[in-house]
């Protein structure tokens, strides 16, 4: 009977609340089946684990005893996902800097490119976990290695997405530019990057996406630290319900920055609106 | 020709000799000649039209003009001055507008005095020229917002915001439907009048060129060479419907239907 009173309670509370709020009454409208069916996809996860135990334990919790694991370890899981935060925003910031300085160079100077192009195809696909060892080799301390692990993996679809953005500005608009008075610091950085921000965003989710698998391994393997170390650190006790709380914290937060990039998207790229689909 | 002082007034354009070669796609030793010899002056304050059958290096003319290309020989000069480069003393109009997506109608204007870093100084120029062109209530529009004519009036005003020597018009007009055509055509007159900038404009539009310009130049195709020179001495405003316009009309017809063929 996990989370019955409350979700009981919650629904009558919200449905004496739109009848005088118009806005929530809207939301709900369009929110009502998305809501349902987790409702139901809980209860069908407490059914299979807790109520016929269709699942091993103890690998598979039911939702209840990861609650409790919430509750009873939000201390340890707020500062783990405190320094998760500060190692994905020094290492993502520090990618996109760098991504940028260097996308804007490859996609602008053609000599830059001729030497920049080959070293980025060769080496930036290659996935930032796989430099591991060697990062824990030559770092200072297993954190600086894992800030600049993430920044490694940002800063390749950074890069790319910059530099192709950059490289194809419509010719016409530089040639406007240029009938107008522009000198090359105008074309570069009002004409060409304004240009590339469509692509550069798209860098960024790709760098986002990738810097999020990054933090998670780089901490479960070197930092000690962090919900990824959390994770591994539960599953050494066996307490998957530690191992799925954290899960749950991990969803909520990536989906949070991802959701913040969007909304930065939305504000910088209003010129284009109506005209983006995703 | 017209006589030597004003060829060298300091918004006249003057033409010498203009050659202009391009490399044939996918055949390494061949070049196709685009413009041949091609030489004219445009008095300061003229406005004169160019028009051809397409493909004859109208644009590739206009390019050189505003020097975003460079001729395989020949001289231009506006005024005593060579043109080397692209400046903003030749504004250039295409028939896509061009306007910056990213920025305001606003800041699409100002752009010129932005890019010049004079902003500052020739800021209230900026309402001056929105209301020149009837822009006011659309200074925080963003381009996708505005319809074809409108954002022709954007770039319109981007381009005279700089005061230019020279106005290079290349079919800026083509991509209109016929009203807005013909209401544009008399706001460029309008802008042309108060401001006496030497115009250069280039179309396919024989109804557009007669109403428009002080003279008109015709054009042969491949290799581009000026063919004829018509000067049009109808009185402003003009009238499109008048058996003078209709006669000048037929006359570049025909000589435009006989311009393409070497036989006549």
């Amino acid at each position: 009977m996990l989370l019955f009173w409350e979700i009981l309670g919650v629904s009558i509370v919200l449905s004496i609340a739109q009848s005088f709020w118009a806005g929530l009454r809207q939301r709900m409208r369009h929110m009502w089946p998305i809501f349902t069916a987790a409702i139901l996809l809980l209860g069908l996860w407490d059914m299979i684990t807790s109520g016929f135990h269709l699942l091993p334990l103890p690998y598979f919790p039911g939702p209840a005893a990861v609650l409790r694991s919430l509750i009873s370890d939000r201390g340890l899981l707020a500062d783990s996902t405190w320094h998760s935060l500060a190692l994905l925003l020094s290492g993502y910031t520090l990618g996109v800097i760098v991504g940028l300085v260097s996308g804007v160079c490859i996609g602008w100077s053609t000599s830059v490119r001729y030497w920049g192009m080959p070293l980025l195809k060769v080496v930036g696909p290659i996935p930032a976990t796989a430099w591991i060892p060697l990062a824990m080799v030559v770092a200072p301390s297993a954190l600086v290695s894992a800030a600049g692990l993430i920044a490694l993996a940002v800063w390749f679809p950074v890069t790319m997405l910059t530099a192709s953005g950059v490289s194809n500005t419509r010719a016409s608009y530089l040639d406007v530019a240029r009938t107008l008075g522009a000198g090359r610091a105008y074309l570069i950085f009002r004409v060409a990057i304004p240009a590339a921000v469509p692509n550069i965003f798209i860098g960024l989710f790709m760098g986002l996406g990738a810097s999020f698998l990054t933090l998670v391994v780089a901490e479960s393997v070197g930092v000690k630290s962090g919900l990824g170390w959390y994770v591994s650190w539960a599953q050494g006790w066996a307490e998957y319900g530690k191992v799925f709380a954290a899960l749950v914290i991990m969803a909520a937060f990536f989906s949070t920055v991802m959701t913040l990039l969007f909304k930065l998207r939305d504000r910088v790229l209003v010129w284009q609106k109506g005209m983006i689909k995703w | 020709m017209v006589a030597i002082a004003t060829a060298t007034e300091a918004s006249s354009l003057r033409i010498a000799d203009l050659s202009k070669s391009f490399a044939v796609p996918g055949d390494p030793y061949a070049r196709q000649l685009a413009l041949d010899g091609i030489s004219f002056l445009l008095a300061a304050g003229e406005l004169v039209s160019l028009i051809g059958p397409s493909g004859c290096g109208k644009s590739t003319l206009l390019r050189l003009i505003a020097g975003l290309d460079s001729p395989d020989s020949g001289e231009l000069f506006v005024g005593s001055e060579a043109i080397i480069s692209p400046s903003a003393e030749r504004g250039l109009v295409f028939q896509d507008p061009n306007l910056f997506p990213w920025l305001t109608v606003r800041r699409n204007i100002e752009a010129g005095l932005v890019a010049r870093g004079v902003l500052r100084e020739k800021r209230h120029e900026v309402e001056e020229f929105m209301r020149l062109v009837g822009l006011e209530g659309f200074a925080n529009a963003y381009p996708h917002h505005l319809s074809g004519g409108m954002a022709q009036r954007v770039a319109l005003a981007r381009a005279l915001i700089n005061h230019p020597k020279v106005l290079l018009l290349d079919e800026p007009l083509g991509a209109l439907d016929a009203f807005t055509r013909m209401r544009m055509q008399d706001e460029v007159l309008r802008l042309w009048q108060a401001r006496r900038t030497t115009m250069f404009l280039v179309t396919h539009d024989i109804d557009e060129s007669i109403y428009m310009s002080d003279r008109i130049m015709i054009m042969t195709p491949r290799p581009g060479r000026i063919d004829q020179i018509i000067p049009i001495t109808l009185d402003r405003p003009r009238d499109r419907s008048s058996s003078d316009f209709l006669r000048l009309r037929s006359d570049i017809l025909e000589l435009l239907h006989f311009a393409g063929s070497p036989n006549e």
